[in-house]
């Protein structure tokens, strides 16, 4: 499928190789949840971006070089923090199970 | 202004959803999000098709902005009550916007989308209609919006407030991380901009904080309350939600928006650039 990509949001009109893409689902009892929020938290835990999730509970974020926190909230859950890595020219995947 | 007058909770909207009186407009950066369920009978402003002009950077007219609202139902004596995803950003912007011509009684939905979402209030896909109106706006109050040559003026005099997030500030992003990184022909900021990112404003629910945290934030980053203040970020969306809180909730006189942003002035031939974390010298 043109632009699918495992994260399941389409790439199509981005220069991957310039993006330090950190992307992923989230989950909970394995179903997606597509009404959590996703916010990228820099290496001093500051807020950078959120995102909400897609009704396939996915969600991307174009990063720079270094260490993020994922915190994904959502209904009736407390907050998940999630470490990744990012780097320019790759995709780090994260799978998030609240 | 003031909290009071500025901000209702998810209870008033829900207490208000069939006040004639209140319209209640969702306004998104993702502008596909209302289609997919919006609060009932609220109604949706584009921020890229409704409120820009088409062709010039700049916003709508005062006669495109009066033929919207008209077509769209909303009447000069209604209570506009915005609301988005993000935080409000774009529903803070269309509050400055809806204010910058003159609106008599606009607020905004505090904690916005994302809090009603979080709550598990309820959303529809049911579009309401609305009848026609005949809708007067006001000249742009230029009070409230800050142009490039201004800016210039005010590094080292005036405070100068910078709402993106500190990789943005210091120059290692150019855009918000959601974003794909382009836009400005340069990364940095305005020489002694003090960084306070927007989100110190919010609880993660996308609330408000108390006031005296509020006052707090700006006072500890650098901010003279007995100077102007210019807030800017890259588009002008997340400095009007910073503008909101220093103007409409703290009640700071002489508080403006600049919407060209760190995409014009980024790009402006032969103005200062500071990098890296520091403010930078006048």
């Amino acid at each position: 499928m043109c632009g699918a990509t495992e994260g399941g949001l389409s790439l199509d009109g981005i220069n991957v190789a310039k993006e330090a893409i950190i992307q992923g689902q989230v989950t909970k009892a394995g179903d997606p949840v597509g009404t959590a929020y996703v916010r990228l938290l820099d290496r001093t835990g500051e807020f950078t971006a959120e995102v909400p999730t897609s009704a396939s509970g996915h969600f991307r974020f174009f990063a720079g070089d270094g260490d993020w926190t994922l915190r994904t909230l959502a209904p009736q859950t407390d907050p998940v923090d999630t470490a990744v890595a990012a780097a320019t020219g790759s995709i780090a995947e994260v799978a998030i199970a609240l | 202004m003031s909290r009071e007058s500025s901000l209702v909770n998810a209870q008033w909207v829900e207490d208000n959803l069939d006040n004639e009186k209140v319209v209640l407009i969702e306004v998104d950066e993702d502008t596909t999000s209302y289609d997919k369920g919006h609060i009932r009978t609220a109604i949706k402003l584009d921020w890229t098709t409704d409120l820009q002009d088409q062709v010039r950077r700049d916003f709508v007219s005062k006669e495109q902005f009066e033929a919207l609202l008209s077509e769209r139902g909303v009447a000069n004596d209604h209570t506009v009550v915005l609301y988005g995803g993000n935080n409000n950003w774009f529903a803070a912007y269309a509050y400055w916007y809806f204010t910058l011509y003159g609106h008599a009684d606009v607020k905004l939905l505090d904690g916005g989308r994302k809090k009603w979402e979080l709550d598990s209030r309820e959303l529809t896909d049911e579009l309401p209609t609305r009848a026609a109106t005949t809708y007067t706006a006001q000249e742009q109050d230029h009070t409230i919006r800050a142009f490039r040559d201004e800016v210039v003026e005010s590094i080292g005099t005036q405070n100068l407030v910078d709402v993106r997030s500190p990789d943005e500030y210091a120059g290692r992003l150019l855009a918000p991380a959601h974003l794909p990184q382009e836009q400005a022909q340069r990364a940095g900021h305005i020489p002694t901009a003090a960084n306070v990112p927007w989100s110190k404003a919010a609880n993660d629910d996308g609330t408000f904080r108390a006031d005296d945290e509020l006052k707090e934030i700006y006072t500890e980053a650098g901010v003279n309350w007995d100077k102007d203040t210019i807030a800017y970020c890259r588009i002008g969306e997340r400095s009007s939600h910073t503008w909101f809180v220093l103007k409409e909730i703290l009640g700071q006189e002489n508080v403006k928006n600049y919407d060209g942003s760190w995409t014009e002035y980024g790009s402006l031939v032969g103005v200062p650039v500071a990098i890296g974390d520091e403010a930078g010298e006048a």
